[in-house]
């Protein structure tokens, strides 16, 4: 049994050696990258006017880089399958929200719809975009479903499910449209462009928001907790 | 050098911790919030890298692909959350050791 | 214009040492309840310091989705293992699996 401990004890001391060895390595190695690499800044730079958008992290989201932010949509609702199949908890214990949620729960959600209807706006030429308005938009539905809010029984069957696929279909469709009238897959014409982000960003909001709320709700227990 | 990049040590420095706790403890948990820790770390390293520029902008490609990652990330943690639930109601383990060794 | 240097690098000092001693105390604190809530905290200071790197959409996205939502859902994981455990003992059986906590 001691031998046992002994050897535990020399791995973990080999652990933290090698694990030292390779923090220093990296770091040496981030430190002393290439001082001035091309970057792709540049280009971005030049080609920002064409974008339909001024903030450039918005155009590289969801114009020079469509397919991956397409595909990280899809990852979310691949995620969700994985969360949903894997059954939730079967604990039904109904509790009222405790006052602070209560109060807290009916002043602030109005305020997060807001924000986020303002963060997807203003994603074309500040800081914002569909991802942070949708994930605004998911915390208020996540703090509406900890003060015991349901969603009623008409709304949690087919608009549910087309809610949940809006994002990535309105993507979809915007990039097979979009074939017939520029030749390629995803690549908006310069006079459109800003009004195809401004659909498809919409579309995205709404899908995150509810793609992440029902992640909450697949990990939660069911029935409203008071703390 | 720029003082900027010390967030890149720290970022590795993130990475190491992370892969630390993740090896050394058994909770399935505590691997989750470390694997979270080495993204973070990753993250920092990724958009330290976009700031070397002086005279431009930062590169928003690098912070596209780290908005990317957070969400991705996100996900990815549900998911492992939603297993290690299933693997505790399924067997009541709170690690993946079996339990006779 | 010196000072104003130095007082950005002793921000950034502070800053980046307190990620990692956040990130350091909530992987290796005993209590899981303490090391959801530190994971938080550094979720926050992680948005900061996006900030500080000039990358405001990604602070925006880290606030909202790293610190909230991942909390979130890590705090409901937590409640669900709680209520695991209270059965366990409610029910009379043994202590689970013990874990090796260094």
């Amino acid at each position: 049994m001691k031998n046992n401990e002994q050897v535990g004890k020399m791995f973990h001391m080999l652990l933290i050696l090698l694990l030292f060895v390779m923090a220093v390595w990296l770091g040496y190695v981030v430190l002393h990258l290439r001082a001035s690499p091309p970057g792709l800044n540049a280009l971005v730079g030049t080609s920002l006017d064409t974008s339909g958008v001024s903030n450039p992290v918005t155009a590289v989201l969801l114009n020079f880089r469509g397919y991956d932010t397409l595909l990280e949509m899809g990852v979310l609702l691949l995620a969700l399958l994985g969360v949903l199949s894997l059954g939730s908890a079967s604990d039904s214990r109904e509790t009222p929200p405790g006052l602070v949620l209560d109060f807290l729960s009916r002043l602030l959600v109005p305020v997060l719809i807001l924000v986020s209807g303002y963060l997807l706006w203003a994603g074309a030429h500040a800081p914002g975009g569909a991802f942070q308005a949708g994930a605004v938009l998911g915390a208020a539905a996540v703090l509406l479903l900890l003060s015991g809010w349901h969603l009623g029984e008409q709304f949690s069957g087919l608009l549910l499910r087309a809610v949940l696929i809006l994002g990535i279909g309105v993507f979809i469709l915007a990039g097979i449209v979009l074939i017939i009238f520029s030749g390629n897959f995803l690549e908006y014409p310069q006079s459109l462009a800003g009004a195809m982000i401004l659909m498809i960003e919409t579309a995205a909001m709404l899908s995150i928001g509810v793609t992440l709320a029902a992640l909450f709700q697949g990990i939660a227990p069911t029935g409203g907790q008071d703390k | 050098m720029n003082h900027m990049m010390l967030y890149a040590l720290v970022g590795v420095g993130l990475f190491t911790i992370g892969l630390y706790a993740l090896i050394v403890h058994a909770q399935l948990l505590r691997k989750i919030l470390a694997i979270n820790v080495m993204g973070s770390g990753v993250f920092l390293i990724l958009v330290t890298l976009a700031t070397r520029h002086q005279e431009l902008l930062p590169d928003p490609v690098p912070h596209a692909m780290v908005i990317t990652g957070i969400v991705v990330a996100a996900s990815a943690t549900a998911l492992a959350l939603a297993l290690m639930l299933s693997l505790r109601a399924a067997t009541g383990q709170d690690t993946l050791i079996e339990p006779s060794e | 214009m010196e000072t104003v240097i130095q007082l950005s690098l002793v921000f950034d000092v502070l800053l980046g040492l307190g990620l990692l001693w956040f990130a350091w105390r909530s992987l290796s604190c005993p209590d899981l309840f303490k090391a959801i809530v530190l994971f938080i905290s550094f979720g926050l200071l992680m948005a900061l310091t996006w900030v500080r790197l000039n990358a405001p959409d990604i602070a925006l996205a880290e606030a909202a989705i790293g610190a909230g939502l991942t909390g979130a859902l890590l705090l409901a994981a937590w409640v669900r293992l709680e209520s695991f455990d209270a059965l366990n003992r409610h029910d009379g059986h043994s202590e689970d699996t013990e874990t090796h906590e260094k």
